[in-house]
């Protein structure tokens, strides 16, 4: 009797699984509230910083709750940002080069995946080698060649690249829908040629369909990275339009000579209320796309080997 | 009279027809520049207002960088990075793994958790990341507080708590750049049939032999990727000090762009032998059944 209760209770405590007992359980969950809390603090502490009024930030005794929300920082920072026409701007420069490179390296990795190409080694090691090399390296002959084609300080000079494959780390995407294409199961592709489709449509109708996680990593990789670059935008589209994050990174220049705020003066909150007002928006689209990011692995059916 | 083309020569022009477009890109936008800027390394660069006057002048500004203390800082800050990437690489890549496992776990809040683990993508990546290490946020509190770096230097010898606390008060930042990694992990993680880990189960292999047979052979693929990104990702992040070795040179009046084109080349060198030596390893270490 009493070893079989013990038994019993070790088997719910340890269980035949790593998340079945309860010690495995709470083992997970505190590893992840721990490293989770981490990532979140910053978070928590930009956002009740950004709620603060004066009074509130040079109190001492405020630290977490601040007394009252006060919402004039978000509304002085929407002004300071001109956040919808920012906005606009930043999501051109960010949604189509995104859309358009996942679309190219997609082409790129399917190619080098499926086909036997010759020069497969020396493609690889260009790819490679324009990952490696620090985009510091060839921004300014770069810049020469737009100036050239008369697209710089214009939003194609961040499209036109992206469009062809040339963009921000495109590599890693191509090297992603690599190991994508090649994990599927090369029967299938057989099949549909032996049925008389060709290499277009076996790859629109076969290869695009399986590597739906692919694409939607690809795009939610791009889509931020393109948000948050700094460097390419102000050297190619700065001087006249702005991203947001080109206005956040100016923000205390660009406070002081926006009109009508004359009497107020820069602080931290407001400063956290338009950091917490940049990252928004890729926060929301996560959030949107995440559900599919799910669904869209459940859905292919067809693991690799 | 037209021959059909032989179905090898089929599939070679069907296969660069999906290459077209990158192949295009790569020799107008990356390949033209980096051979200008490869002639750069090899001259003297003066930008002006009238537009760029560039004199050969060979070698010269790879010899300064071993012959002046501008240079010898350029040095001594690769040396460190290949250091801190020995380090840093495998915990980040373990770190990724791990917790991309936890993830993919049946646990309640799954996308609760996500949502969380997703910010350091969103943040480490911009601008917002400086601002936050500048200001102190992303550190925790209870890492001082809780005096665990005084914990170590007390309790262990020197040599072994100078590392140590590094390693601890770096493991903020390091955490903070593992959020593509485990991204990279839970999307390889579901292509795993689950049916696979039942039929396992049935068979008597515990969580430990399912994770060894059945997990980490389909993640393989996925720790060279995440390797490779992570070297890259540490490699050319702009607070890199190599890089702002690169950057600080590219507009000072006595190097220019030249001697800076110069130091860019070298470290990239640096960075593709460190790359060369990972990947030997990997090699070396999952060479049983690799047929390509």
């Amino acid at each position: 009797m009493d070893s079989d209760k013990l038994r019993r209770f070790k088997h719910k405590l340890l269980g035949k699984n790593l998340n079945d007992g309860y010690l495995g359980k709470i083992f997970i969950y505190s590893l992840l509230i721990i490293i989770g809390f981490i990532y979140v603090f910053p978070i928590i502490k930009m956002f009740t910083y950004s709620i603060k009024d004066l009074d509130d930030l040079v109190n001492p005794v405020v630290e977490w709750i601040p007394t009252k929300v006060y919402l004039v920082n978000y509304q002085t920072s929407f002004i300071v940002l001109s956040y919808w026409n920012t906005l606009l701007f930043s999501l051109v420069v960010t949604l189509v080069p995104a859309v358009l490179q996942t679309i190219t390296c997609s082409f790129a990795g399917y190619a080098l995946a499926k086909f036997r190409i010759k020069g497969k080694v020396i493609i690889f090691g260009l790819i490679l080698m324009t990952y490696l090399l620090p985009t510091q390296v060839y921004m300014i002959p770069r810049f020469v060649l737009f100036d050239k084609l008369g697209i710089l300080e214009t939003a194609w000079a961040i499209i036109f690249p992206a469009t062809f494959g040339q963009g921000l780390s495109s590599a890693i995407f191509i090297l992603i829908f690599y190991q994508f294409f090649k994990m599927q199961p090369s029967a299938l592709d057989e099949s549909a040629e032996i049925d008389g489709a060709n290499r277009y449509q076996v790859f629109i109708r076969i290869g695009v369909p399986l590597a739906a996680p692919a694409y939607l990593t690809s795009f939610l990789f791009s889509f931020v990275w393109y948000w948050n670059e700094t460097y390419i935008s102000s050297l190619f589209i700065g001087s006249d339009l702005y991203t947001l994050q080109l206005k956040l990174l100016n923000f205390s220049s660009q406070f002081g000579v926006t009109q009508g705020l004359t009497q107020q003066t820069i602080n931290e909150a407001i400063k956290y209320s338009a950091t917490i007002l940049i990252i928004l928006p890729v926060l929301i689209v996560y959030l949107v796309m995440q559900r599919w990011f799910v669904e869209g692995v459940d859905r292919t059916g067809i693991t690799g080997e | 009279m037209r021959r059909p083309l032989k179905r090898k020569t089929r599939e070679n022009l069907v296969g660069w027809s999906f290459l077209s477009l990158w192949a295009i890109g790569l020799l107008v936008f990356t390949m033209y520049p980096i051979i200008t800027s490869f002639y750069y390394s090899l001259s003297t660069v003066i930008l002006s207002g009238e537009g760029i006057k560039v004199t050969y002048i060979g070698l010269e500004n790879y010899r300064n960088i071993f012959s002046t203390p501008e240079g010898f800082s350029f040095l001594q800050s690769v040396g460190d990075f290949a250091i801190e990437i020995l380090i840093k690489v495998p915990i980040i890549t373990v770190f990724a793994m791990i917790i991309a496992i936890l993830l993919n776990q049946p646990i309640k809040g799954k996308g609760f958790f996500r949502g969380i683990y997703f910010l350091p993508v969103i943040i480490a990546s911009g601008p917002v990341i400086s601002q936050l290490i500048y200001q102190g946020a992303a550190t925790i509190p209870l890492v001082e507080e809780l005096g665990i770096i005084d914990f170590i230097t007390e309790t262990f010898s020197e040599g072994l708590a100078r590392p140590l606390a590094n390693i601890f008060s770096e493991l903020i930042v390091i955490l903070w750049f593992s959020g593509v990694q485990i991204l990279l992990f839970i999307s390889a993680l579901q292509k795993i049939d689950k049916s696979v880990y039942e039929a396992a189960m049935i068979d008597g292999a515990g969580p430990w032999e399912s994770f060894w047979k059945i997990t980490l052979p389909s993640l393989k693929n996925m720790v060279l990727v995440s390797v490779v990104f992570t070297i890259i990702n540490l490699g050319t992040y702009s607070e890199n000090e190599a890089i702002l070795h690169i950057k600080n040179n590219m507009f000072a009046l006595e190097t220019g762009f030249g001697f800076s084109s110069a130091i860019a080349w070298l470290y990239f060198i640096a960075l593709a032998i460190i790359l060369g030596l990972f990947f030997l390893f990997f090699r070396g270490f999952s060479n049983k059944r690799r047929t390509n």
